[in-house]
C-alpha cells in the first residue's frame, strides 16, 4: 500500500470537487472519503479517466445500513483501486432511506452490474439508470430487504428454536 | 405370504425364493443415483466417487444425470428456498420406486444456516430416507448412507408404491403418483 | 440438454404451511423453438453445469445467440449471518464461501481481525500460513483444471488428481483435523505446532506429487486433441476482464499479471521467489495454463517456506482473541475466565473499519470489516471473486457452441457458494 498518497488523492479530488468531498478519514490505510451522493458518478469517471493517479479498477459495490443515523440512514460503499499506483480508496455516499437513491455507474464499470444488484436486493438501494435492477440473490417474490437491520437473520418456520422448548414460557397460554 | 416370504429353499443347483426378494436384491446393488450436489457437501461426494473411496465398488458405477432414469436422489448441500421448488420437480420427476439420501446438515436441517434464505431441511418438500450427518460429512459416511439405503432397498417390497402407508405419505407431501411412471 | 430440468410441469404450492414461507412461483418451461432460433434451459440442475447456476440460452443451432444468468439458488446469507456471531465464530462461515480452497478463506479472516486489533504475528505464523494457503491453492486449481479435463473427455486426469487431492486433505488432517471445511488455525496463528506427522507428510507430498502432476500435465497440456478443444474457446481479452472485475488466474490468463500476493504483499510473501504466469488470448486453454503453472509455483513457494520456516512460536499474543491451552483453564484463575471470555464474544475490540484482500483460489477474495466495538461485526462485506466475473459469462460464451459454454463454465471455475454468499 502506498501511504504517501493518502493525503495526496484527498487533496486532489477536493481541488477537482470543491462541493462534493464532504469529509475524509483514514482508516488503516485506506482514505474514507465521504462525498455527495449526486455526485458520485462523475467522481468515478473522472478517477477512471484520470491519468494522474489512474484509479480505474472497481473492488466492490457495498451498503451499511445504519438505522439511528437519521436522514443518512445508508451508507453506499465504492472500494477503489489503482492498479498501477497501488492506491486504494473508498468512497462513502449517505442516503436517506426514505429516498435511496443514486446514481448508477453500470457504464462506467460493466462490473458494477450485479454489485448493485445485490445490493438492491439487501438494502433496497436504487441505483437510477440502471438497466435491469432486479433482486439478484433472494427470489423476485421477497418484499423487504433482508439485510436492513431491523429484520431477523432466522428462518421463521423452525420451530425447534421455539422458547417453550428451553423452558422459557413466553407464550405461555399453549 | 409372509411366511414364504421368509423362507429360501435350497438345493442341488437350485435355489429358490420369492420373486420380490431377488427383485430387491437385484435392485439393492444397481442403483443409479442422481447426484443433486449443491456446494461443499458436493465436493466431499466427488472425493467419494473419487478413486480413493470409489463408490463403484457398491454398485453405483452409473451415476445418472436424469432423473428419469435415477433411483436414489442423492441431496448433497444446501437447498435455499430459491431452489426448493426445483428439487421438489427433479423428485417428481423421477420414476418409483426411488428413495432420497440427504447427505449433509444442511439438507438434513439447514445445518448452521438458520437464515431467511435457506430452507430449514428437505423434508419439508421431499421425503427423506436416510440422513447423512457431518458438515460436510466424510466419505465413509456418505458410503455408510448409501449401504443403510441399500438395506431399505433390500427389505421393502417390490411394489411399495401400491401399499397404503406409502401413498400416505405422497399425499402428505402433495406428490401426484403416478402410475404410467415405470416399474 | 434440455431434459433434465425441462419437463413442461408446472411445481404450485404444495404443503399449506410451507407455501406460506416459500412462496412458490411457477415454474414454466423455457424451452421453445421459434423459426431458426431455439431456447433452451441450461441449468439449474444440470450436470455439466458444475453447480447450480441457470443459463437461459438462444441458439441456432449449436451456436449461443445470447445468454441470460440467474443466480442465487444457494443464497445462504453470510453477511447478515456475519453480523450475529462473535470472531472466533465466523470462521466456519469463511469456510463455505470458497469450499475447494476453505483455508484462504479462514486464514484471510484472520488476518482482517489481525489488522483490526493490531495484532503482531510472529514470521513463523506467517510461514506456517503460507504453506497452507499454497496447499489449498493447489487444491483448488487441481479440481478446477481436472473438471475442465472432464469436460473435454479425460476422466483419466481426475481421478488421478482427486488421489493427490486426498494427501491433500490428509495434511489439513494433521494440522486442523477435517478435511474440506477446515477452519483452520484461529485469530492470531495456529491451534498447535506442526506435527512431526505433518513434516513427514509434506516432505512426501513435496517429493511425489510434482511427479504425479508431470504426468497429468503431459495428458492434457500439449496434447492434440485437448489443445483443439480448449484454445480460441471463451475468450475475454484484457481490457475487458479488467472492466468486467476479473481477478485472479482468469485476469492472468487474459495477461494482465495482478496478483494481491505481490502488489500489497500479506502475510511474509515479500520473502519468496516465485513467478506470476500470464497467458495471451484469456481463452480456456490459457486459463488450463496459467493454473498448471500456478501450481508449479506454489510448491515453489511452499519449498521455500517450509525450508526457511524460521523458529518462534506458532501464535501471536493477543490473549483476547486466542484460546488459552486447557491445562491452564481448569487451574488457573485468568484463563478460565479469558476462555469464558472468547467462547462468549465479550472481548473487547477497536472500532473502525478494515479492508484486507488476499489472494484466493479465484481472485482477490477481500473482507470488508466494520466493527463498531460490540461482540460482533456491526457489517461484514465479503469481496466474493465468482460473483464479480461470472457476469462477462454470457458474453464469453457468444457466438460459441454449447459444449464450449460448459468448458468456459468450468475453466472459469465458478464455485457456487462463493457466488451466491
Amino acid at each position: 500500500m502506498n501511504r504517501e498518497y493518502k493525503e495526496e488523492i484527498v487533496q486532489y479530488l477536493q481541488e477537482n470537487f470543491p462541493n462534493a468531498v464532504l469529509a475524509s478519514e483514514d482508516a488503516f490505510d485506506v482514505p474514507n472519503i465521504e462525498i455527495q451522493a449526486q455526485t458520485v458518478r462523475e467522481i468515478l469517471q473522472f478517477l477512471k479517466k484520470d491519468s494522474k493517479y489512474a484509479i480505474n479498477f472497481l473492488t466492490l459495490i457495498g451498503a451499511v445500513h445504519y438505522p439511528d443515523n437519521a436522514g443518512r440512514e445508508l451508507a453506499v460503499v465504492y472500494h477503489l483501486h489503482s492498479w498501477t499506483k497501488n492506491i486504494r480508496i473508498r468512497i462513502k455516499a449517505f442516503l436517506p432511506i426514505d429516498y435511496p437513491n443514486i446514481s448508477s455507474v453500470m457504464d462506467i464499470y460493466p462490473c458494477a452490474d450485479w454489485m448493485e444488484r445485490e445490493t438492491y436486493d439487501f438494502y433496497g438501494v436504487i441505483f437510477d439508470g440502471h438497466k435491469n435492477l432486479r433482486r439478484i440473490l433472494n427470489e423476485d417474490s421477497m418484499d423487504y430487504f433482508p439485510l436492513r437491520k431491523e429484520y431477523h437473520l432466522e428462518d421463521a418456520t423452525r420451530e425447534d428454536k421455539d422458547d417453550r422448548y428451553f423452558g422459557r414460557f413466553k407464550n405461555s397460554e399453549s | 405370504m409372509g411366511e414364504i416370504n421368509d423362507k429360501v429353499i435350497n438345493g442341488e443347483g437350485y435355489q429358490l425364493t420369492t420373486l420380490d426378494k431377488a427383485v430387491a436384491l437385484a435392485r439393492s446393488n444397481s442403483i443409479w443415483p442422481l447426484p443433486f450436489a449443491t456446494s461443499c457437501c458436493g465436493i466431499e461426494f466427488m472425493a467419494t466417487m473419487g478413486s480413493n473411496y470409489d463408490l463403484s465398488r457398491f454398485g453405483m458405477e452409473r451415476m445418472s444425470f436424469s432423473p428419469r432414469q435415477a433411483d436414489l436422489l442423492i441431496v448433497a448441500g444446501t437447498i435455499s428456498k430459491k431452489l426448493g421448488p426445483i428439487l421438489k420437480q427433479v423428485y417428481e420427476q423421477m420414476a418409483e420406486p426411488r428413495w432420497v439420501l440427504s447427505v449433509g446438515a444442511c439438507a438434513s436441517s439447514g445445518g448452521i444456516f438458520d437464515t431467511y434464505s435457506v430452507l430449514q431441511g428437505i423434508d419439508r418438500i421431499i421425503p427423506v430416507d436416510v440422513y447423512v450427518p457431518g458438515c460436510p460429512p466424510r466419505p465413509e459416511q456418505i458410503i455408510d448412507g448409501i449401504i443403510n439405503i441399500q438395506k431399505l432397498v433390500r427389505h421393502e417390497s417390490m411394489r411399495r408404491r401400491y401399499e397404503p402407508k406409502y401413498q400416505e405419505l405422497m399425499e402428505k407431501y402433495d406428490i401426484k403418483l403416478n402410475d404410467e411412471q415405470g416399474v | 440438454m434440455t431434459d433434465i430440468s425441462g419437463d413442461s410441469k408446472t411445481v404450485k404450492a404444495s404443503m399449506e404451511e410451507l407455501s406460506k414461507d416459500l412462496k412458490y412461483k411457477e415454474y414454466i418451461t423455457v424451452d421453445s423453438i421459434d423459426g431458426d432460433i431455439a431456447t433452451i434451459n441450461f441449468g439449474p440442475t444440470h450436470p455439466a453445469t458444475h453447480g447450480i447456476f441457470q443459463n437461459i440460452l438462444k441458439v441456432n443451432g449449436e451456436k449461443i445467440l445470447s445468454s441470460e444468468q440467474t443466480v442465487g439458488y444457494i443464497h445462504r446469507a453470510f453477511e447478515k449471518l456475519a453480523e450475529r456471531r462473535p470472531y472466533n465464530q465466523i470462521t466456519p462461515i469463511t469456510d463455505r464461501l470458497n469450499y475447494c480452497s476453505s483455508p484462504i478463506n479462514n486464514i484471510g479472516w484472520h488476518m482482517t481481525v489481525e489488522k483490526l486489533i493490531g495484532a503482531d504475528v510472529p514470521k513463523r505464523v506467517d510461514y506456517m500460513r503460507v504453506i497452507i494457503m499454497e496447499l489449498a491453492r493447489i487444491a483448488d486449481h487441481l479440481i478446477c483444471n481436472s473438471v475442465v479435463g472432464v469436460d473435454t473427455g479425460a476422466l483419466t486426469g481426475f481421478t488421478y488428481m482427486f488421489q493427490e487431492r486426498e494427501k491433500i486433505y490428509e495434511l489439513y488432517e494433521e494440522v486442523c483435523g477435517a478435511r474440506l471445511t477446515t477452519n483452520i488455525g484461529r485469530i492470531g496463528g495456529f491451534e498447535r505446532d506442526f506435527s512431526s506427522a505433518f513434516h513427514s507428510k509434506l516432505k512426501t507430498f513435496l517429493k511425489e506429487f510434482p511427479k504425479i502432476f508431470g504426468q497429468f500435465d503431459s495428458l492434457l497440456s500439449r496434447n492434440r486433441i485437448f489443445m483443439d478443444r480448449t484454445r480460441g474457446v471463451g475468450p475475454i481479452g484484457a481490457e475487458r476482464a479488467m472492466d468486467y472485475g476479473f481477478t485472479g488466474p482468469n485476469l492472468r490468463a487474459a495477461g494482465v499479471d495482478y496478483d494481491v500476493r505481490v502488489i500489497s504483499p500479506y502475510s511474509s510473501y515479500e520473502d519468496f521467489d516465485f513467478i506470476i504466469p500470464v497467458g495471451v488470448n484469456g481463452d480456456t486453454y490459457d486459463r488450463f495454463m496459467v493454473r498448471q503453472e500456478e501450481i508449479r509455483q506454489s510448491l515453489r513457494i511452499i519449498e521455500q517456506a517450509y525450508s526457511n520456516m524460521p523458529e518462534g512460536s506458532y501464535k501471536a499474543d493477543v490473549p483476547d482473541f486466542y484460546l488459552p491451552p486447557k491445562s491452564e483453564v481448569y487451574n488457573n484463575m485468568e484463563a478460565l475466565i479469558y476462555h469464558f471470555k472468547i467462547v462468549m464474544g465479550e472481548t473487547k475490540i477497536p472500532t473502525g473499519e478494515v479492508y484486507h484482500c488476499v489472494e484466493g483460489g479465484n481472485g482477490e477474495l477481500g473482507y470488508y470489516l466494520i466493527s463498531d466495538g460490540g461482540r460482533a461485526p456491526y457489517r461484514l462485506q465479503f469481496r466474493r471473486p465468482c460473483f464479480i466475473y461470472y457476469q462477462a459469462y454470457p458474453e464469453m460464451i457468444t457466438g460459441q457452441g454449447i459444449s464450449d459454454a460448459v468448458l468456459t463454465l468450468s475453466s472459469l471455475n465458478v464455485i457456487a457458494g462463493e457466488l451466491d454468499a
